[in-house]
């Protein structure tokens, strides 16, 4: 059965090379992709979410300020009847050079289930978001 | 010499307009009162016998006719979350001419399903989630909606994963259920043409015959459609014109009622500027809002709740008291006219301009500042109007204005407001004819004949 995923640039970040890979990498993957594109807000990802009845939100972020942009979606997730929904994040979440360590357990700490560090492959995203909807 | 008799059943007035087509010309436009209750026709010939005084014609083979009469086409739509599908259900529904009583979102109450059967709506419309989407709630609204008091023509189109289902469980509680393509097939993506059209087909076929219009089914050739879909249609060929002759480009028009405020714009409404990006649902190229709270007689309390009543007396200009007695006087009498001697503008003038301002902002749409790294960044939601070049008035309030020109600047741009993508220097113009509707009639058959009258009859202000 082919996944639901929502999937979008958080904030006020315009990157949209990025986006546009993991919109085609996951579709070859067999995904059905709600791509929302650049400069999505948390209330967006949420409302998408609903509407397409998707069992994941995948955000990017590239221009270092994605903690405060990710800050609070997984308590609106809750809010809106989605608490099952996984929430993957990826990208340059921080400024500077803080250990991914660090990052990866701040972002686990705000409700996100997986993080990725710049230079991900897509692949490996996929595989997990496989692994994680398969038992849902 | 063609005769052609174009008739607009309004909610309080019969409004009929006789064209040469031959010519073309307007032979003569009269009015008179909507004889609902009784029998539609009395009005009907009233106007006809008004219309021969006029021009001497008596004899109409040909006639059209469109209806707002009964209150109009009365809707309720049903979405699942209120920025997406039920915006996009809302829109799908205005663009079909029709009047929105309420709508609704996420799963349907039990207090909700009351509310329903007291408003009565004509026709339902019952979306939720895009394709392969939502079907948890879409289900779950389904099976409330068997519960319901009262039954109406109910249009489906939400996610198409679960169309038969849906029309099984409503079918097999007496639901009459007519299937169209799904409103947001794709997330924020509008496709509203094929509801559009079934709405159409279900106001001709059930909802004329239900609110007694059908009597004149054997003395006109048909009640075509609702009035603001004839607006529409005239709008869209004053803009782009058609084969046999050019269109005057993008345009506005402001419709301004004693109870509502109609805006419709022509126009593709992409950003005019750079570093500009666009948010949320798409917008439609021909695009109807109706504003319920803003009309300058039976609306007048909620319009003036808008400004403040400081904002009103400070710009007729007068005295608080004075605008609170003439707002009683006109309460008891809503059919009289305000002629406070003395004052340099009517409050009729005033409540005109102010639904001119507040209703065009509302259509029109906006853009947000966003400070990034890599600069100022805007996001665009609904259409820009920056650039659209005709902004027509229309209605009773701005057809007798003292100063229509300034109560139609209200349309445009305001610096004070920069964020509002209202039209920056466009020329004014008065339907003063109020043919509209009937010039969107024609269309269907004469659209050179329509697009001539309407570029003599509207004029530049």
């Amino acid at each position: 059965m082919s996944h639901t995923i929502v999937l979008g640039v958080i904030g006020a970040d315009v990157h949209a090379v990025g986006n546009k890979i993991l919109h085609y990498a996951y579709t070859q993957a067999g995904f059905f992709v709600v791509n929302l594109g650049v400069m999505v807000s948390q209330e967006e990802f949420v409302q998408a979410a609903i509407e397409s009845e998707a069992k994941a939100i995948v955000v990017s972020s590239l221009y270092g300020h994605g903690e405060i942009d990710c800050r609070g979606l997984r308590e609106k997730c809750i809010e809106a009847g989605l608490e099952n929904i996984k929430l993957y994040a990826g990208g340059n979440l921080v400024v500077g050079k803080t250990p991914f360590k660090e990052v990866e357990e701040k972002f686990i700490a705000m409700g996100f289930d997986r993080v990725y560090p710049p230079g991900t492959d897509p692949k490996t995203s996929v595989d997990d978001i496989n692994k994680d909807l398969a038992s849902l | 010499m063609k005769p052609i008799l174009c008739i607009d059943f309004g909610s309080t007035y019969t409004k009929v307009v006789g064209i040469d087509v031959d010519e073309p010309r307007i032979l003569g436009r009269t009015q008179s009162f909507t004889t609902v209750k009784e029998d539609i026709n009395i009005g009907l010939e009233k106007a006809i016998e008004k219309l021969a005084t006029m021009t001497g014609i008596s004899e109409w083979p040909v006639r059209y006719a469109c209806s707002s009469a009964a209150g109009g086409l009365k809707m309720i739509a049903i979405g699942l979350v209120p920025q997406l599908t039920m915006e996009a259900a809302k829109r799908a529904a205005l663009s079909a001419g029709a009047k929105i009583l309420k709508t609704y979102s996420y799963e349907l109450n039990e207090s909700e399903l009351e509310e329903i059967a007291k408003l009565k709506p004509d026709i339902l419309l019952f979306t939720g989630g895009i394709d392969g989407g939502n079907q948890k709630v879409v289900l779950h609204n389904a099976h409330q909606l068997t519960k319901l008091t009262i039954r109406c023509p109910l249009v489906y189109a939400g996610n198409k994963a679960i169309r038969d289902q849906v029309k099984t469980i409503l079918s097999e509680h007496d639901w009459k259920v007519h299937v169209a393509d799904n409103v947001m097939p794709v997330l924020n993506e509008l496709k509203i043409d094929s509801a559009r059209a079934l709405i159409r087909d279900i106001f001709l076929e059930h909802i004329v015959v239900a609110k007694g219009l059908s009597k004149v089914q054997s003395t006109i050739d048909n009640i075509l459609m609702p009035t603001p879909s004839a607006v529409l249609l005239a709008a869209e060929l004053l803009a782009y014109g058609h084969i046999g002759g050019k269109g005057i480009g993008e345009l506005l028009i402001v419709d301004v009622g004693g109870a509502t405020t109609d805006v419709h714009s022509v126009a593709e409404g992409h950003p005019t500027q750079s570093n500009v990006l666009m948010k949320g649902l798409s917008d439609l190229k021909i695009k109807r809002t109706v504003e319920g709270d803003l009309g300058a007689r039976y609306s007048l309390p909620s319009l003036v709740e808008v400004v403040g009543i400081e904002g009103i007396a400070a710009t007729i200009p007068t005295s608080v008291e004075v605008v609170h007695q003439i707002l009683k006087d006109l309460e008891a009498h809503p059919e009289s006219f305000v002629s406070e001697p003395g004052l340099l503008k009517t409050l009729d003038d005033v409540a005109a301009e102010i639904a001119v301002k507040e209703s065009v902002t509302r259509h029109a749409g906006t853009l947000e500042v966003h400070y990034t790294p890599f600069g100022t960044i805007y996001q665009q939601t609904g259409k820009d109007l920056s650039h659209v070049h005709h902004v027509i008035g229309t209605g009773g309030p701005l057809i007798y204005h003292h100063n229509i020109r300034s109560a139609l600047r209200a349309a445009q741009y305001d610096p004070k407001n920069p964020f509002s993508l209202k039209p920056t220097a466009p020329h004014y113009y008065l339907d003063k004819q109020y043919i509209l509707a009937a010039m969107g009639l024609l269309s269907i058959h004469y659209p050179k004949q329509a697009l001539t009258l309407m570029k003599e009859a509207i004029i530049e202000v």
